[in-house]
């Protein structure tokens, strides 16, 4: 399989390899720390890697360190330095901006669908976007109610849960109550007939 | 490779193989990086089950307790994860691209053959085709990603001019953000 490999490193006497343990990774962007200045949060990473670990900080950072130091003694902590917000850091708050627009159009919707003239289906669709998971929330709708409940993908190829019950305002109640941050003004009532 | 890939829908299957199977993924693993050879037993240990995960296009992940550690391709040679890669750094021949090269690296590009030859970047060993590498960067310490020889090294010297190395995964890509939790 690998003929190739063994022309470089020959099995019989095997290399040795380094162990490296003492790794930081930026709690921020995730990556070693030496990468921070390539994930487009650098400010963010700095701030988190100086907070966390200084002696990589400086060592990564020495520029930087210094300047601080003396910044520290007539900045408050949390406060960024105008010089600081270079074009990259813009652009980053920028993307944060446009994610917190996005999650503020994001709706839950619980639509009430008739199967037939007296039985009906409720779909509940968006859960998915407030970190909500669908599965335990199908077995706490299903438990709660005493009916079937379970995920389906619906026509748009995404996941919803859909609730064998006339439950509408009962799970709209039982969401708010559960998953706290899922907002009220961002839950809709809908019903869909059949035609 | 893994520029776009979420654990939802492109994993098709994870099971647990027979012992035998461990055996042999075990041993492929090892012919390939000998110098795993004294601390595979903490990586693999042999009482724990591996699992395999499947995912679209032939990939398949190696998985044992909770922790990604090797991938492969249509069956091919083993690559191991970068966090893996970090803690063994000489596992596999590396090559070093130049600083320009790394954001392009980082937001998932092929290593052009300019970025693997000019000034700040280094081939030390000689590669042939097809052979997995580890790519380091100009002035870091870590390796930024693996990939896969798509020319010889001396051919990428020689032609330097267009893909040198088929990038397979990278920092921050799908498949490091899912590292832990398929």
């Amino acid at each position: 399989m690998s003929d190739t490999e063994d022309v470089a490193v020959p099995v019989e006497d095997w290399p040795k390899t380094r162990v490296r343990t003492d790794i930081v990774y930026c709690g921020v962007c995730s990556m070693p720390v030496e990468y921070c200045e390539f994930s487009g949060t650098t400010a963010t990473c700095k701030k988190w890697l100086r907070k966390e670990h200084p002696t990589e900080f400086a060592r990564i950072w020495p520029e930087d360190d210094l300047e601080k130091k003396m910044d520290d003694v007539t900045l408050q902590d949390d406060e960024v330095p105008d010089k600081e917000l270079t074009k990259e850091q813009k652009k980053a708050e920028a993307k944060a901006e446009r994610e917190r627009k996005k999650k503020a159009a994001q709706k839950v919707i619980i639509r009430r669908v008739e199967r037939t003239k007296r039985k009906c289906v409720i779909e509940v669709s968006g859960l998915e976007n407030f970190g909500v998971d669908l599965k335990k929330a199908a077995k706490l709708f299903a438990t709660k109610f005493a009916c079937g409940s379970s995920v389906t993908k619906n026509p748009q190829g995404l996941d919803e849960i859909v609730v064998q019950g006339d439950m509408q305002d009962a799970i709209y109640e039982l969401i708010l109550k559960t998953w706290k941050e899922v907002p009220e003004d961002q839950m809709e009532l809908t019903e869909a007939k059949k035609k | 490779m893994f520029k776009k890939f979420t654990p939802k829908e492109d994993v098709s299957g994870k099971s647990k193989v027979k012992s035998s199977v461990q055996r042999g993924i075990r041993a492929a693993i090892l012919e390939q990086y000998p110098s795993l050879n004294p601390y595979i037993e903490e990586l693999m240990p042999k009482k724990e089950p591996l699992i395999l995960v499947k995912c679209h296009d032939r990939i398949n992940i190696v998985m044992v307790g909770e922790r990604l550690l090797f991938f492969n391709h249509h069956d091919g040679p083993y690559y191991p994860l970068l966090d893996i890669l970090h803690t063994y750094p000489d596992i596999m021949p590396t090559v070093q691209v130049d600083r320009g090269a790394i954001k392009f690296v980082l937001s998932g590009a092929n290593i052009m053959c300019p970025g693997l030859t000019s000034a700040g970047a280094r081939m030390d060993v000689d590669l042939p085709v097809d052979s997995p590498v580890a790519i380091l960067a100009e002035g870091k310490e870590h390796a930024l990603a693996v990939g896969k020889m798509v020319m010889s090294t001396s051919d990428i010297k020689r032609v330097n001019k267009g893909v040198g190395v088929d990038l397979m995964h990278f920092l921050n890509d799908g498949l490091w953000k899912t590292k832990s939790e398929v």
